[in-house]
């Protein structure tokens, strides 16, 4: 709680830029992609998204992938950072709190800031007019577990670096063909059988899935429940290699 | 608690990183109010030592109790009562002087009102109250050290660990941080510090261990140690060229006093350094300069292995 405190308190300084982005990014990309490309998409008539249009199918893959997004941005370099940089964390091991507290501590922090930025989604998907299901209303949380499913893991992966080397490579070849092969833009059916099995794998399908179906209030009970047992799943594991990694990096 | 037992008490304490054996069996105790110090030239394993005493590194063998607790079991309660300035900063940078002691004091959970009245105590204590509201990111070496015994300092610990608490720092800055712990040491306030630094240590420590490769060389206060392994007086002499210090190591054979041979000087202990030097003289050796001064933990660290403190 405290490192989560901390964190606020350093966040403080730079809010202002941060709230637009926060903003700024939902609105920047459902113009884009939802009407811009929607359009061109709708026109040729939305057979393959089951009578959607373009808009209301992206939008809440959107929300799940800017949530992966924030994710793997805040469980990489200021958790590398913190042991190297401005090295906080040597410093935060050195008072009662425990590796595993400071672990935790970052993770609460992460997930307020998906709180927050799932809620400017949706509201700005409300303004939109995507809105289908009074569910939507569950879908904040479901980012935020969603987002917890990259940033715990890869907080646990981040803290054993020695050093940003290996950033640029998580961001190539496994976070950028994520959002893009994921549903976020297209139904995972259009993929090739393989590419299809990988897209079943990963963390985001089924964050996507979930919140596209409670937005659209198309989801029904049972996948809904594996969909979230799977990303409670990355997020329980991502915490359990935490509590290895973190005292292995600030108490050798 | 009236119990004078020791604060801090290791037997046969082993760190091991792999192969290497970085602190190899030790024992010490330091008492309650004792200002006690790791004299050792780097790699000595003073740092793992300090570590294993902050309860952020276990042991690998031995036995260690902080404050009457066991780091294995009890590693945040000890933690809670000790105030740690470690080598490098870790301040965060990002936020003002008075942030930083406001975080930090929230993770010994206490009130943020405590916090904002040892806040300006300590700032004043430190002579940062001018710089509260100012960024850390700016100030200087000396300010961000005193700001970190500050932010050791917010939750009254019973015993404050300083790991080389001066290295980096100016002779300014370094008197100022020295000036600074001797204050805390007259309030009675348990110190425990690793230095390199001979000055350091003569002016800090009431007691300390020499450590290298791992092991406690000697122990005992610093004068005791100068007098148990140096004369009053060490005579330096400085050559021309090699071969002169050469044919001059082997000229002093001739003479009783024991001496070290240096690759640029040639160091003679002797009560009496004007008399070492005029018997010098008298064999007819013409050094290029010399200097008699009173030994110091230097010449200590020297005679017990063999090696400078300092790599020149």
């Amino acid at each position: 709680m405290r490192i989560a405190e901390h964190r606020a308190l350093a966040y403080r300084q730079v809010w202002r830029g941060s709230i637009v982005t926060t903003v700024l990014n939902p609105i920047l990309f459902l113009l884009a992609i939802g009407v811009g490309l929607g359009t061109l998409v709708d026109d040729d008539g939305a057979r393959t998204l089951d009578g959607v249009d373009y808009l209301d199918f992206v939008a809440p893959g959107l929300m799940a992938a800017t949530a992966m997004q924030i994710a793997v941005n805040e469980a990489t370099y200021p958790v590398l950072a913190a042991v190297k940089w401005i090295p906080t964390a040597i410093g935060q091991v050195a008072t009662p709190l425990r590796p595993i507290d400071i672990a935790l501590g970052h993770q609460a922090w992460i997930a307020v800031r998906l709180a927050t930025s799932a809620i400017a989604f949706v509201a700005v998907m409300a303004v939109a007019g995507v809105i289908e299901s009074g569910w939507v209303l569950t879908t904040p949380p479901v980012a935020v577990i969603g987002g917890l499913a990259f940033s715990a893991p890869i907080a646990a992966w981040s803290i054993g670096q020695q050093d940003d080397y290996f950033f640029p490579n998580l961001l190539r070849f496994v976070v950028l063909p994520m959002f893009l092969f994921s549903g976020t833009f297209f139904p995972v059916d259009q993929l090739p059988v393989v590419l299809r099995t990988l897209a079943w794998v990963t963390p985001l399908w089924h964050c996507v899935e979930l919140v596209r179906g409670l937005t659209l209030g198309t989801a029904s009970l049972a996948p809904s429940v594996g969909h979230l047992a799977v990303l409670v799943a990355y997020a329980a594991l991502g915490v359990i290699w935490c509590g290895r990694a973190y005292p292995r990096r600030l108490t050798p | 608690m009236v119990d004078t037992a020791a604060l801090v008490r290791a037997r046969g304490l082993t760190k091991r990183f792999g192969s290497l054996v970085a602190v190899d069996g030790i024992d010490f105790d330091v008492a309650a109010g004792e200002s006690f110090g790791f004299l050792g030239p780097n790699g000595a394993g003073k740092s793992s030592t300090m570590r294993m005493i902050g309860c952020v590194s276990p042991r690998d063998d031995g036995e260690l109790s902080v404050l009457d607790l066991d780091p294995d079991h009890d590693g945040p309660s000890i933690r809670g009562r000790l105030g740690v300035v470690p080598q490098e900063d870790t301040l965060d940078t990002e936020l003002t002087v008075s942030d930083n002691l406001l975080v930090y004091g929230r993770y010994f959970d206490l009130p943020r009102r405590v916090i904002r009245e040892r806040t300006e105590a300590l700032l004043e204590f430190t002579r940062l109250a001018d710089r509260a509201d100012d960024r850390v990111e700016p100030l200087s070496g000396g300010m961000k050290r005193r700001l970190t015994i500050a932010r050791a300092l917010i939750n009254e610990p019973d015993v404050l660990l300083l790991d080389e608490p001066t290295t980096g720092l100016d002779p300014q800055a370094r008197h100022m941080v020295w000036d600074r712990l001797y204050r805390l040491k007259q309030r009675g306030v348990t110190l425990i510090l690793t230095t390199h630094y001979m000055d350091e240590a003569e002016q800090l420590c009431d007691r300390l261990v020499i450590m290298d490769n791992g092991r406690i060389a000697d122990e005992g206060s610093p004068r005791a140690l100068i007098e148990r392994h140096c004369t009053r007086e060490v005579l330096e002499l400085r050559f021309a060229d090699f071969d002169e210090l050469d044919r001059a190591a082997t000229r002093l054979d001739e003479l009783p006093h024991t001496r070290e041979v240096l690759p640029d000087r040639v160091l003679v202990y002797a009560d009496d350094g004007d008399a070492a030097l005029a018997a010098i003289h008298d064999t007819g050796l013409q050094p290029a300069s010399t200097l008699i001064r009173r030994s110091s933990l230097e010449d200590v660290f020297l005679r017990l292995t063999g090696r400078s403190l300092v790599e020149a």
